[in-house]
């Protein structure tokens, strides 16, 4: 019984960690001593398919495991473009529409054709799909009942391989985007570009319907697209109908990243399709990592990939880094094999309580602030400066901040027959909301300070976004010795005034003016920022009513034009201010277009349009600014948006953690960044030694209070046997 | 009792049909197969062909109830309703909205959660029934009216207090487990000792009260009485008989949440980071993923049923004057 009794405890206390430094660890002691970084997520991606995934949480992770042929330079701002598995940039040739070269700028444009040179170097990582048999057939291409009984996770399977990446693989992922039971967000985009595209969309998404009726795979080798041509094993040519500079952008992002026919076919089958081992969930890749667990409700692993192929830590020259603004410290590893990071371990948090008492543990390496902690972790000086808090300071921790290529806005419906039209009055009273919408003292109240106002649709690090008084709205702000400053509450009344609405009266007849905000916000977190929003409209004396609904009719609302005011945002796909300017281009209009339009607003003026139109497919350059300027002004006259704020992220890093630079454009940072491993041990166990004190006295308030419970037991027995009882 | 029992599992088949019926009801009055649709594929580039394409593909673009387009019986049959319905009752949970199996993913999470829900279940039974036998053996006393005020104070206090107090205490500032995780296994008890420990101490206050009133409703009995007079201690009296007599009403609010502690506990599996079946439902129906809800709704009717059927069988068990089918 004894010695029972004595196994057990001795279990118990092992699996405690006592003989650990620190009890609280959540990690393994071994690991936490490795290069292996610790982060969260607290929203688990919903699928990780490079050809669907369009969501932040998604690309953070697949940006590491998959390949696109280009990417962004980390240290380079503004963003610059870089090969990642070409030798070289694609090279473009311009065709008429008889195939003979024309000019970049000639008339008789009718085609692009993109020609992608791969390197030679460029390997996939270890997966079972690659298995060959000695007839050179998939080994687990066709997996019995019997075999799939053994089978839970990928690494049931007793054999992996890898093989080189081919010109094929990437014709394979733009096929596989093409068929419709894929679902692929940028499909529509791109059935407008690529030849051929729409096409062969119809035209597979058929045979796959049919395919699976009759449960057969679907292998897309067998067909092609007429504007997609593999010419060897290591070039691709992709021909886009006219000019579309952008599509350079689009090949940084994971809907263009190579895809294998072996995973594909290995993923097709229905067993392991049972087991959620599919490609949505199992990405199959070239990039610095691979994805060696997956439980979306507990933890991601990602780990280096052993065949990754040579890739050196940016190096900049003393003029770019000065350019770029890049620090000292950041160039230390340039020139050195990537990646750095042997192992990234992310878990989920769904409470940032936890999140950010693990992190001042040290048991994340990064975390970003919650409203809740800010206080805690930053302080705001009286001239607005953010510094990072005494305590913060004192564990060494490092605020990393930039401004996000991200706007939010508050828009008014252009169809609504108040708000909207283009007419004197009407821009008038869009102008004085503009004015009276203080988005200073928004930022400072409900952001923190975490936010730009903002005086156009374009952000900052966009081409387009100018600062000083070149880039000030001056319908809402006047530049006053060096600094812009809001207008006066007195013009946005005279303007009121002048659009027929004095003290928010109509004149025409005599009613106060009711104007209507449809929004999200319904919980009773969000009455403080109503009732500011209500403000706003009452210095005017203009009366706003909120209007709450669930994200689905608030959706509903803005796609049939039934909204009046509203708040929207948009981030960046790449850094090129079409991105954001098409937002207010008429021929995106949602009403026009039955709700595929992404101008919500319904903005539609012909001058803006046809300067859109221009710069839609220009080049970076003087002459292209000047027309993003003219569209600028043009917007900020009609004010369709009150233009709102653009977001500051911030985040904070653990000293050990290096190598961190914010880049809002590039998903596949992960491979840059460096760890202190020896570092983060001696902190840790520095920070978190256990308390025993408190235990001590808890066993001897016990040992206290049994002994009088014991006699008051005995009390007890003797008056019932007394019989007092 | 078998007889019993097949006629109670019988009774259970409207149940459900009844249950399904009403789940599918409420989530389209809210949602609609368009809204669905936008929720899984995300809110850039959604156009029209896209959601009609996944409408197809989910099965979404057929009607509800009635199929007006079809003939004969497939004016029923070939519904929504109908052809999601008829898998359910043959524990086939199919896909998610996002594409992943919903039976994988049960019983993946279901070991989470039973790894807090049912220690914290035993060791809470255990504690509050000794607690309130405590309290019995003092009755009247002191200890007992200070043990009563403090148990409304606990019952007072809000279980989200404790899990926060719990994690700043234990684990911030005394450092002695993590503030949340999950492993798997022994590994795993390190993450588990907070929140069972919190589990036990919120539910403390309600069933030491709970337990008591019952406890004392069996104190003055003839049977008490009689043990005593036999001279058996007081706690041969209290564990031994009023225990035993008193089962009858604990079982009923016992047994039956036997089969829910499958389905977890949302706050404490979000703050502890247990990977179990607490937030499915609920990250299921903000995400509109209907095939979960509805999953998820129809698991957990059929364990509220089993977990009748089983209180009724430990009555037969505890009195044996209870007989099943009679």
């Amino acid at each position: 019984m004894n010695r029972y009794f004595f196994k057990v405890l001795l279990l118990l206390l092992m699996s405690l960690d006592i003989h650990a430094d620190v009890w609280n660890t959540p990690h393994d002691s071994e690991k936490v001593k490795k290069e292996v970084l610790f982060s969260s997520f607290s929203i688990p991606p919903k699928r990780l398919d490079p050809v669907v995934s369009y969501s932040s949480n998604e690309w953070a992770i697949m940006g590491q495991i998959y390949e696109p042929p280009l990417q962004y330079n980390y240290l380079k701002r503004p963003y610059a473009l870089e090969p990642l598995t070409l030798i070289k940039m694609p090279t473009i040739r311009y065709l008429d529409s008889k195939g003979d070269e024309v000019e970049e700028g000639d008339k008789n444009l009718a085609f692009s054709e993109y020609t992608l040179t791969l390197r030679d170097d460029i390997n996939y990582q270890n997966h079972p799909s690659f298995v060959k048999n000695e007839k050179g057939e998939l080994l687990y291409g066709a997996l019995s009942n019997y075999e799939l009984e053994k089978i839970k996770t990928l690494d049931d399977f007793e054999k992996t391989a890898f093989r080189k990446l081919k010109a094929e693989d990437y014709a394979y992922a733009i096929k596989r985007m093409a068929v419709r039971q894929n679902h692929s967000p940028v499909l529509d985009v791109f059935q407008e570009y690529i030849v051929g595209l729409e096409e062969f969309s119809k035209k597979i998404t058929a045979i796959a319907k049919e395919k699976k009726a009759k449960n057969k795979p679907l292998d897309l080798r067998a067909y092609n697209i007429e504007g997609v041509t593999v010419v060897d094993d290591h070039t691709l040519k992709i021909k886009l109908k006219g000019l579309y500079p952008q599509f350079s952008y689009w090949l940084t992002m994971n809907f263009f990243a190579p895809i294998p026919w072996e995973a594909d076919l290995f993923y097709q089958q229905q067993g392991l399709v049972e087991k959620n081992l599919t490609l949505r969930w199992f990405p199959v890749g070239t990039g610095a990592y691979y994805l060696a667990e997956n439980n979306p409700n507990k933890q991601m692993r990602l780990v280096a990939n052993p065949n990754y192929h040579s890739e050196y830590y940016p190096t900049l020259s003393q003029e770019e880094a000065e350019k770029s603004n890049v620090p000292k410290e950041l160039l230390k590893d340039s020139g050195k094999k990537l990646p750095f990071i042997k192992e990234v371990i992310y878990s989920l948090e769904k409470e940032s309580i936890p999140l950010w008492n693990k992190f001042l543990q040290g048991y994340y390496d990064a975390s970003g602030i919650s409203s809740e902690a800010f206080d805690q972790a930053v302080q705001i000086s009286l001239g607005g400066e953010m510094a990072l808090s005494e305590e913060m300071v004192k564990k060494g921790i490092v605020l990393k901040g930039s401004v996000e290529p991200s706007i939010f806005y508050l828009a008014f419906n252009m169809v609504d027959p108040v708000v909207g039209g283009y007419s004197e009055s009407a821009k008038k009273l869009r102008q004085a909301i503009s004015i009276a919408q203080n988005e200073e003292e928004y930022i400072s109240i409900f952001r923190n300070e975490r936010g730009l106002p903002a005086q156009g649709p374009i952000p900052p690090g966009i081409f387009g976004y100018e600062e000083g008084e070149a880039g000030t709205n001056k319908v809402v702000y006047d530049w006053k010795e060096g600094k812009r400053v809001r207008k006066p509450l007195e013009v946005a009344k005279q303007l009121l005034a002048e659009a027929g609405y004095p003290n928010g009266v109509s004149k025409e007849t005599g009613k106060p003016l009711v104007l209507y905000y449809d929004t999200t916000a319904t919980g009773p977190d969000d009455r403080s920022l109503m009732d500011w929003r209500r403000k706003q409209f009452d210095k005017l004396g203009i009366q706003l009513v909120i209007r709450s609904s669930d994200y689905n009719r608030f959706q509903d609302k803005i796609r049939k034009g039934k909204a009046q005011l509203y708040s929207w945002g948009w981030n960046a796909d790449y850094p090129d201010p079409e991105n954001f300017l098409f937002l207010l281009y008429g021929g995106n209009a949602i009403v026009k277009t039955n709700g595929a339009g992404i101008n919500s607003s319904n903005y539609q003026n012909p001058k803006f349009d046809k300067l859109f139109e221009e710069i839609k497919t220009m080049k970076n350059s003087p002459l292209r600014l000047e027309k993003i300027r003219k569209m600028i002004k043009i917007a900020q006259e009609d004010a369709p948006w009150v233009w709102g704020f653009h977001p500051k992220s911030l985040a904070l890093t653990h000293k050990w953690f290096s190598n961190v630079l914010p880049h809002a454009m590039a998903n596949n940072t992960l491979k840059y960044k460096r760890i202190d491993a020896k570092l983060r041990v001696e902190k840790q166990e520095e920070w978190n030694q256990p308390v025993v004190l408190p235990l001590v006295l808890l066993l001897i308030f016990i040992l206290l209070v049994s002994y009088p419970l014991y006699r008051a037991y005995q009390g007890r027995q003797r008056a019932v046997i007394k019989g007092d009882d | 009792m078998l007889s019993y029992i097949i006629k109670r599992i019988l009774y259970a088949i409207p149940i459900l049909i009844g249950v399904n019926l009403i789940t599918f009801m409420l989530f389209f009055m809210v949602n609609t197969p368009d809204d669905m649709a936008r929720a899984q594929l995300g809110a850039k580039q959604v156009t029209p062909e896209l959601i009609q394409s996944w409408k197809e593909e989910k099965g979404y673009d057929k009607p509800l109830f009635l199929n007006q387009k079809a003939e004969g019986i497939e004016v029923v049959t070939d519904t929504l309703f109908v052809k999601e319905s008829l898998k359910l009752f043959s524990f086939d949970f199919g896909f998610s909205d996002a594409n992943r199996d919903i039976g994988s993913d049960i019983k993946e999470r279901m070991m989470p959660s039973l790894a807090i829900a049912l220690p914290t279940f035993v060791i809470a039974l255990i504690t509050n029934i000794s607690l309130a036998l405590l309290l019995v053996l003092f009755r009247g006393s002191t200890l007992d009216t200070s043990m009563m005020i403090v148990a409304v104070m606990i019952m007072s206090v809000s279980g989200l207090f404790y899990i926060i107090a719990g994690q700043v205490l234990f684990s911030k500032v005394w450092h002695w487990v993590p503030i949340s995780g999950y492993e798997s296994g022994w590994a795993g008890l390190k993450f588990i000792i907070l929140p069972v420990m919190i589990g036990v101490f919120a539910g403390i206050g309600s069933g030491v009260r709970w337990y008591r009133s019952i406890f004392l409703e069996q104190i003055n009995q003839d049977y008490v009485r009689t043990a005593r007079a036999k001279g058996l201690s007081e706690l041969r009296v209290l564990f031994g008989h009023v225990l035993r007599n008193g089962m009858l009403p604990i079982l009923t609010g016992v047994v039956v949440v036997i089969p829910q502690l499958f389905m977890g506990s949302l706050i404490m599996e979000s703050f502890f980071g247990i990977p179990g079946l607490g937030s499915y439902t609920i990250d299921a129906i903000n995400a509109q993923d209907f095939a979960i809800v509805k999953a998820m709704v129809f698991l957990g009717s059929v364990l509220y049923i089993v977990g009748l059927i089983l209180t009724d069988i430990s009555y037969t068990l505890f009195d044996p004057r209870v007989k099943l089918g009679a």
